[in-house]
């Protein structure tokens, strides 16, 4: 491996934690609000991605509107799904969780239906000059997503400390029965969890969206490595899921410029197992008598 | 009754039905005991999503320890299922102590590595090609078991042998003790039910019945291909098994039949049926908690009662 590999590396490394965070610090914050499992979560950035790709490459938006409009979008169907799933399901951890595997199938097709099946869709990159470092170049959409991340998940976490809102959110996520005696409106907040966990995937998905390749099957791909940081970080853990996006985005980029995708995968996953077999909790994750 | 008059309509339909009708009943048997077999874990409420690869396994290892070894299929087959019962314990034993969701997601994960590891590895498991050749069942006392109909009554007597030990199962006092796991693990756990020890034994009893199934499936086939274990067939299962209802033992045949029917008929709408799949799975989970099963026990019921009749325990 060359320095200029490396450091390329690197920086594509930080990229992926960067995604992979965006992407579990929604999936997590909705886990631990609602103890509910949203396996459509992938789907959402899907649907993000689907957002710029209308607005901006067909629409001629300008690129940063389109992005504000699939955050808006993801908010708005993760409105939707904890009004029409999660809500009616509440307490049903399982059926919840099956329920949004019933609903990856729904959003594929929708979207297979609506922008065509199989061919992915391309979006050209409004930057297109690489971002340089150390002789090595790296596509300047890829750096984009690292200060958004840091800024929003940032934001997120003083959010829950220092806002009555946030810690609120906080309240009904460690005792829903205790926080609602408060005066805590539980449905407000479950419903306030879910839109910013699709505001978060809406994000991701539209930032990224010039660099992969959009299909319908993306939100199932993506799903996974998620799933895997948030279990890994400890479910409902905002650190946590940070901390582990961070962990697993090196070791993807890393075994898969080394090795290969599917080598990478099963790295994940052994890692994964590893660190659940020693601290079933998860990194940062409270242990649930 | 109907039962008896069910099983002489088996024993006649193939007589009767076109050669592929034949085909497509012999996956109707595979899938029930899929099924079937994942609702004895689902007793213990281990909603895992690795039952897939479970049968996979089953399927890759009776149809390469028949190829490339020559063992008879009839002795593949369930040696296939003791493998894959012995893989399922061995991707829950590390796991169990993590709770509800990470359970779910931490074992998916460790059955995708399985599953990957057929894609990587070229030799022996074939790659994304899978493998192909695979012996079928060989002539037995004049019959030829790989042609359709004795395959037909071979898958069938399987089906319900399996049907039998799993029934058996569910009224025993092992079958008990499941569902007293399921219904409080922690009053269960003071009445001296040893928790772990009892989720590993469903995940084994009802591993080594998906092995079965995979090798009933890989020696029809004559191929096996990763594609086949993928997160969709799962959910398809989950589908068939939360439509139906787990409830009761018949709750996911009637999920198979039902579910496995439309999706039959719905092939001139192949590029939507998922999202039709999807859907029923979530209307049924949120206004139907039962399944089709819990429905017609609640209409039985309310026919009784009109009628005073004394009303069945459910």
């Amino acid at each position: 491996m060359t320095t200029q590999l490396l450091i390329q590396t690197i920086a594509n490394a930080i990229s992926a934690s960067s995604m992979l965070a965006l992407i579990a610090v929604g999936l997590t914050l909705a886990f631990g609000v609602m103890q509910m499992a949203n396996l459509a979560h992938g789907h959402f950035f899907m649907v993000g991605a689907y957002t710029v790709y209308a607005l901006y490459a067909l629409g001629g938006w300008p690129f940063w509107w389109a992005v504000a409009a699939a955050v808006a979008v993801g908010a708005v169907i993760g409105l939707i799904v904890e009004r029409s799933i999660f809500r009616p399901l509440q307490g049903d951890v399982v059926g919840g969780f099956i329920a949004t595997a019933g609903l990856m199938f729904v959003f594929e097709v929708l979207m297979g239906e609506i922008w065509g099946w199989g061919l992915s869709r391309p979006i050209p990159s409004p930057y297109m000059i690489p971002f340089r470092i150390m002789g090595a170049a790296v596509a300047f959409q890829r750096v984009l997503l690292i200060p958004f991340a840091i800024v929003s998940i940032g934001g997120l976490m003083f959010f829950m400390r220092r806002f009555r809102l946030g810690r609120a959110l906080r309240a009904v996520a460690q005792d829903p029965e205790a926080a609602s005696l408060q005066g805590i409106n539980i449905n407000r907040m479950t419903a306030l969890a879910l839109a910013i966990s699709g505001a978060y995937a809406g994000l991701a998905g539209g930032l990224m969206s010039p660099i992969y390749a959009i299909t319908p099957s993306l939100g199932g791909h993506l799903i996974l490595p998620a799933l895997i940081v948030v279990v890994v970080g400890g479910m409902g853990s905002i650190g946590g899921a940070t901390l582990a996006a961070i962990i697993f985005g090196f070791v993807i980029t890393f075994v898969t410029t080394l090795i290969d995708g599917v080598t990478a995968v099963m790295v994940s996953v052994s890692v994964m197992a590893f660190v659940l077999a020693i601290r079933p909790q998860g990194l940062m994750g409270r242990v649930v008598a | 009754m109907p039962l008896i008059i069910g099983l002489i309509g088996l024993c006649l339909f193939p007589f009767f039905a076109r050669a592929y009708l034949v085909e497509v009943a012999m996956m109707y048997f595979i899938y029930i005991i899929l099924a079937q077999s994942y609702r004895l874990i689902v007793t213990v409420h281990d909603w895992q999503l690795y039952h897939i690869v479970l049968y996979g396994v089953g399927a890759y290892t009776s149809g390469m320890i028949a190829k490339n070894f020559g063992i008879p299929v009839f002795m593949a087959i369930p040696l296939g299922g003791a493998m894959a019962s012995l893989v399922g314990v061995a991707i829950t034993t590390p796991l169990l102590r993590t709770k509800g969701w990470g359970f779910y997601i931490a074992t998916y994960g460790l059955a995708e590595l399985i599953r990957l590891s057929w894609l990587k590895f070229r030799n022996p498991f074939g790659g994304s090609t899978g493998i192909i050749n695979i012996p079928w069942p060989p002539e037995i006392a004049g019959i030829d078991f790989s042609a359709g109909i004795p395959y037909y009554f071979f898958s069938l007597g399987v089906m319900l042998a399996v049907l039998y030990v799993l029934y058996r199962i569910e009224h025993s006092h092992i079958g008990d003790s499941f569902k007293a796991i399921s219904m409080d693990p922690d009053l269960a756990a003071s009445t001296g039910i040893n928790i772990p020890r009892h989720r590993l034994l469903a995940c084994g009893i009802g591993g080594f019945f998906a092995g079965i199934a995979g090798g009933l499936l890989v020696h029809r086939l004559g191929a096996v291909d990763p594609k086949l274990f993928n997160l969709v067939t799962m959910l398809y299962l989950l589908i068939w098994v939360v439509v139906g209802g787990t409830n009761t033992f018949w709750g996911p045949i009637i999920g198979v039949t039902v579910m496995n029917t439309l999706f039959e008929l719905s092939r001139p709408l192949i590029q939507i049926r998922p999202a039709f799949f999807g859907l029923s799975m979530v209307l049924v989970l949120i206004f139907m908690s039962g399944g089709i099963e819990g429905l017609i026990s609640k209409v039985v019921a309310r026919w009784q009662r009109r009628h005073d009749m004394p009303v069945a325990e459910t």
